[in-house]
């Protein structure tokens, strides 16, 4: 080997080394700031873990809530659904004024992309707690929070998978004299309709996630409720919150995976 | 062969009918680099014209400036008779109706199906509504099912584009601009991405439309030795400017090379003699 090739290896070594060392120091004076040490948060657990299985093991009480748990989770659903739905379809026609291949004017096009960029970049937490002032604890905040900031996101990744899937027949059908509305139709929605829906599926399990936070702030649906036994000190009550969120999360992951296999 | 064949100079210029002239024209991209400089030629109704050049000649931009997909930053492109160089809307879409457009990396709806495909010919002349919900009459399906077959592509008619071969999809591609009736058809390195016996079927394809139903062909290509077997007059094109404009006896060797900028035996062509010979 020669040394140019020796040089190669050896800073590729020290490229390692250097790395390793940064991300020590940064954890070490983390650490020191926080007052957070690792050791004892192990310690910890295993109190934590007795703590939850006393505690938190579903009661009588409330296997007696459960009807009340399923109609709010179900309620939280329905809210996720919808606003993902309304949140797509709104971002749908955004994003072909967002997108390269089909934009109609270069300064639409870069308003477009900063709006969604703007609308995705605020957490939804974020936007709840500002509608909050405006709305109040109601449950108009929740949607609107989980509206701005899945229309920003969808409208980005719609506007990547129409540029990547559709720009070559986009192409194709301008030059053979056809008009918007018709390469709308005939040639992108066509070409990208799978992954418009599993960005759609992927929003609503994300919503369903996010709504659970988001109701423990507004006040409504599933969140209030373990809010609400969680500061009554009722844990049974809370943890069968929990664990049919646990469930329901799952059982639409394979809905949708399902889903997304039958529209292949 | 075909060339010889069917055509000898003098019946071409016997029936001379400019379709297409580029006056002058040069195209700058931001302004400042340019892709065409001071482009001149005439092309006369039923041609069959292959354009060489290096990759980043212009050749592509020179294709895109007939249909308008780029629009020309000076100078003056006549098509059909009409000034086409800055028209929009409705007038520019007649424009794109007389000409169809195949390209290499085929361009088509890979979700639809191939008489779906085929039929998307069709949307020029439809109104938006009936365009957008994919409304087809009767004769159009019937027009659509005749170009499949005359193109071998009958038993594919139904599949979808993403379950066909590369020469199948360039043929769909085909079928797609013959549906448009054109009275030109552009081809974008129509045979890049095939193998040479797909080469062979696409381009036959093309050398029959254009003799049967005298539609002009515009090729752009790579392959030297396809451009000198099938087409009646080659134009090379050399950092945005023609540097050869003749029929294919006129290449010479030196020309070639004065084209690709090239020395003697640094080109594939030198090497082989031409892999599609028979």
């Amino acid at each position: 080997m020669s040394s140019k090739q020796m040089s190669v290896f050896r800073k590729r070594k020290i490229t390692y080394i250097a790395a390793f060392a940064i991300i020590l120091a940064l954890y070490l004076f983390s650490s020191l700031i926080t007052e957070f040490h690792i050791s004892e948060g192990v310690r910890a657990f295993p109190d934590a873990v007795m703590w939850m299985a006393e505690k938190l093991i579903p009661d009588a009480k409330a296997f007696e809530r459960f009807p009340k748990i399923l109609e709010k989770l179900f309620e939280t659903t329905l809210l996720s659904v919808a606003v993902t739905v309304i949140a797509a379809v709104c971002a749908f026609f955004f994003s072909l004024l967002g997108s390269k291949t089909t934009r109609l004017n270069g300064i639409i096009n870069r308003l477009v992309r900063m709006i969604a960029s703007f609308f995705r970049n605020v957490p939804d937490v974020v936007w709840a707690m500002l509608l909050m002032f405006s709305f109040g604890q109601n449950i108009l905040t929740g949607f609107f929070a989980l509206f701005f900031t899945t229309f920003g996101l969808l409208t980005r990744a719609f506007i990547e998978t129409i540029d990547e899937v559709s720009s070559s027949s986009i192409e194709a059908l301008n030059a053979s004299g056809a008009d918007f509305m018709q390469i709308v139709f005939q040639a992108i929605i066509p070409s990208s309709v799978t992954g418009l829906i599993t960005w759609v599926l992927y929003m609503i399990e994300t919503n369903i996630r996010s709504s659970t936070l988001i109701g423990i702030l507004t006040a409504t649906g599933i969140g209030y409720l373990f809010d609400m036994y969680y500061k009554r000190l009722e844990f049974g009550s809370a943890s069968l919150v929990v664990l049919s969120i646990v469930v329901l999360v799952i059982l639409i992951e394979m809905l949708s995976n399902m889903l997304r296999k039958v529209i292949q | 062969m075909i060339r010889s064949e069917t055509w000898s100079k003098q019946e071409m210029e016997g029936a001379a009918m400019p379709i297409l002239e580029f006056k002058n024209v040069s195209k700058l991209y931001n302004g400042s680099t340019k892709a065409l400089s001071n482009v001149n030629f005439t092309v006369n109704q039923g041609e069959f014209i292959s354009i060489i050049g290096p990759s980043g000649a212009g050749k592509s931009t020179l294709l895109r400036c007939i249909n308008r997909l780029i629009d020309v930053s000076e100078g003056t492109v006549i098509f059909d008779g009409e000034d086409i160089t800055a028209v929009k809307g409705k007038e520019l879409r007649k424009v794109r109706i007389k000409t169809g457009m195949i390209f290499q990396h085929y361009n088509l709806v890979d979700r639809l199906s191939v008489v779906e495909n085929v039929l998307h010919g069709t949307l020029g002349r439809k109104s938006t509504l009936s365009g957008m919900a994919g409304h087809y009459t009767e004769d159009e399906k019937k027009l659509a099912f005749e170009i499949i077959e005359s193109l071998g592509l009958s038993e594919q008619a139904y599949k979808r584009c993403d379950a066909l071969s590369g020469g199948q999809k360039q043929r769909v591609g085909i079928a797609r601009a013959i549906m448009q009736s054109p009275k030109l058809i552009l081809c974008d390195e129509p045979i890049a991405s095939l193998d040479p016996k797909a080469s062979k079927v696409i381009m036959d394809h093309l050398a029959e439309i254009n003799r049967t139903k005298n539609i002009t062909c515009i090729v752009n290509l790579h392959q030297v030795d396809v451009a000198l077997k099938y087409s009646q007059r080659i134009i090379g094109v050399s950092g945005g400017e023609i540097v050869f404009d003749g029929s294919p006896d006129e290449l010479t060797q030196e020309t070639i090379h004065r084209i690709y900028q090239s020395s003697s035996s640094d080109l594939i062509t030198d090497v082989s003699g031409g892999q599609y010979e028979q």
